[in-house]
């Protein structure tokens, strides 16, 4: 029908309704679903969970921070920050994507709300992308409460004038870390038309799963493990650089910014062996991974598990029956 | 411009080894309002989800407004109004809110929004709840929100699966005078019922199926007429009992009509041959008669007659 055709009565069907486009749709359903993410009760416990881990870290400074096996992490900004917001800050990631993505498709099907915008002139995956971005954003909230405990702190101890420009780098890669994350949250709740699926499978993968498969294959296998997605992580806290220099001790600046990971930390173990036998009072802050990646390898790590589980989700997606 | 339609062509749809529908071959045309009849587990459900894109057919197509569902679900979807298996709504969301989300994500223009919201909610009369939220509602509420999510973009071709499900006997009553309203207005409606009074009080025509298969589709009234042993029938409502024995020879006297029972004292069922016009002459000389006739109308029972006759065979 075209729009100069004079209306008679009854008017035709939908006259005056033209459908947006997809992009269009998307930003329209990332609102709704956003709004709906915020005022569920859900954001709300995780909100609660993530004001805890910050309360305690802040217990814990406040009590300790004289105490030999914290005063390494408060001695400099950059271990402070390193330690604290780059160890956690991954935790409070995969917390937030799980809430928010480990039945985000799945709870569609269960809860029966996926046949209400089954029924509305709008792609599949305009679905997937809308409730995506909507839940990145959700969980980008959640960080950012995060982060604010955290440069609370720092801010208590070191002064406001003592923000190292690293956590530019180390925000950027939290960001990429969660994109990466949240895509493989969503796709495993894809595969499940049922929440606690969805959420059970996601929690176990990456509380404990991907760090098992990290230790397998770095220690067992002895291999890069390269196609960990939680290994990647740790460039969230390693572009601070917070590792300490084997002879003095003193924390030094080595960020490897390139693609190639590390065996041990950047100026760890390995490089001890040139230390005079009395020095080196501590070899490393992080008694953490055996391989450290570097900040470029990092991203690709990231941003190719983005690449695959999104692809991969949003064609199980569209294949998806609301049976 | 052609008139809503709904097609679907050799439409199947198997789970697993299971066939839910068989080679459904249907064409709805013009506005009408067409019911969809059949016991539980016939594959109404599964046909309609395919119709709207919500699962897929092992085999075959369907099409709204000639627009193929599968291929274009954006721009076939854009002209229906869909109600399946009674989905749920967020629970955080007001009528109000999820009415607008449907209305943004449908390209219901801004200045329409309002007086279409309050339209739809007027008539499935739940304006005073509009600023509630989901969580709160009963079965029945929530459906009758749904329905008024169907309508809001004011689509040409509207299909429900069981509008009436979780309503009340005033809801039931709404939906007719909904489905009635549409009819005016020149839409097609393809609705699944149980409701056998709610399909004969305003469907045109009828579409049986059982076991994924199409028994019949045509026009109420034929059916009525073609399957009830072939005579049309109609049930008298008299103000007083019939007298004597006399009184019903008179009536089975009269032309055309090929029997006559009395099934109360004041109601008769007559069966007769010959079309309209042998029916309107058999309606004038029954009130001659003088024997009190208040009502004429066709048997509430006869569709349900026909239906348990038609599913029986099956077995
Ligand atoms: N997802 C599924 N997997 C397997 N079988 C299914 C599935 N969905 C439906 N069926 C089967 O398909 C058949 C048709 O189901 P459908 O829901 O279409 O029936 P219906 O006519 O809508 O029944 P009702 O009147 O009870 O709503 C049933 O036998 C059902 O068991
Ligand atoms: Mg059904």
């Amino acid at each position: 029908m075209s729009e100069t055709e004079v209306e008679t009565k009854p008017e035709p069907a939908g006259s005056h309704s033209h459908v947006p486009g997809s992009f269009q749709q998307i930003l329209k359903l990332t609102r709704a679903q956003f709004q709906e993410y915020l005022s569920s009760r859900r954001f709300v416990i995780l909100l609660g969970i993530v004001a805890m881990i910050g309360l305690i870290i802040t217990v814990v400074i406040g009590a300790f921070h004289d105490r030999a096996f914290l005063q390494a992490l408060v001695s400099s900004p950059l271990a402070f920050y390193g330690s604290f917001w780059g160890g956690a800050a991954s935790f409070v990631i995969v917390l937030s994507a799980v809430f928010f993505g480990g039945d985000a498709i799945a709870g569609e099907f269960q809860n029966k709300t996926g046949y209400f915008l089954m029924g509305l002139p709008i792609r599949r995956t305009t679905i997937y992308v809308g409730k995506y971005i909507a839940a990145l954003l959700a969980s980008i909230c959640v960080l950012i409460v995060f982060f604010l405990i955290i440069l609370a702190n720092g801010v208590y101890y070191f002064g406001g004038d003592a923000l190292p420009w690293q956590f530019g780098p180390s925000l950027l890669l939290s960001i990429i870390y969660l994109v990466a994350v949240l895509s493989t949250t969503f796709l495993f709740s894809s595969l499940f038309k049922t929440s606690a699926y969805g959420f059970v499978l996601t929690a176990v993968l990456f509380i404990i799963g991907f760090s098992l498969l990290q230790d397998v294959v770095q220690s067992i296998l002895d291999y890069q493990p390269w196609m960990v997605i939680s290994y990647a992580s740790s460039a969230i806290g390693g572009v601070f650089g917070t590792a300490t220099d084997p002879c003095t001790g003193a924390v030094i600046n080595t960020i490897n910014w390139g693609l190639n990971g590390i065996y041990g930390i950047p100026g760890g173990p390995a490089a001890r062996a040139g230390c005079p036998a009395t020095g080196g009072p501590r070899e490393a802050l992080l008694s953490g991974p055996t391989w450290t990646p570097g900040i470029a390898e990092a991203v690709v790590i990231m941003v190719g598990y983005f690449v695959i589980t999104s692809i991969v989700g949003l064609l199980s997606f569209e294949r998806e029956e609301f049976a | 411009m052609t008139g809503p339609s709904i097609e679907c062509v050799q439409l199947t749809k198997n789970f697993g080894t299971f066939t839910a529908l068989s080679r459904l071959d249907l064409k709805l045309e013009g506005a009408k309002c067409v019911g969809f009849l059949g016991p539980n587990g016939a594959g109404k459900t599964t046909a309609l989800k395919m119709l709207t894109d919500m699962i897929f057919p092992s085999s075959g197509e369907c099409f709204i407004n000639g627009i193929n569902v599968r291929e274009e679900r954006k721009k076939a979807l854009a002209e229906a109004g869909v109600l399946i298996e009674s989905p749920e709504i967020y629970p955080s969301l007001t009528p109000r809110q999820a009415l607008e989300m449907v209305c943004d994500l449908r390209g219901v223009p801004p200045e329409h929004r309002r007086d279409r919201i309050e339209e739809v909610l007027s008539e499935v009369k739940m304006q005073d709840w509009v600023d509630k939220r989901f969580g709160k509602f009963s079965k029945g509420m929530k459906q009758r929100i749904n329905i008024a999510a169907a309508l809001v973009h004011d689509p040409g071709v509207v299909i429900l699966d069981e509008p009436a499900t979780g309503l009340d006997p005033r809801g039931m009553a709404e939906v007719r005078d909904i489905v009635r309203g549409l009819k005016r207005r020149n839409r097609l409606i393809f609705m699944s019922s149980h409701i056998l009074q709610e399909v004969t009080d305003v469907c045109d025509e009828v579409a049986l199926i059982d076991k994924g298969k199409l028994l019949f589709y045509d026009t109420l009234s034929n059916v009525t007429s073609k399957f009830a042993d072939g005579a049309p029938t109609i049930d008298v409502g008299l103000s007083r009992p019939l007298g004597d024995e006399k009184v019903l020879k008179q009536v089975e006297g009269l032309t055309g009509v090929t029997s006559c029972v009395l099934l109360e004292p004041k109601r008769l069922r007559l069966k007769f041959k010959g079309g309209p016009t042998a029916q309107e002459q058999l309606l004038a000389s029954l009130v001659e008669l003088k024997i009190g006739v208040i009502t004429l109308s066709e048997p509430e029972s006869a569709l349900e007659e026909i239906y348990l006759k038609q599913i029986s065979k099956g077995d």
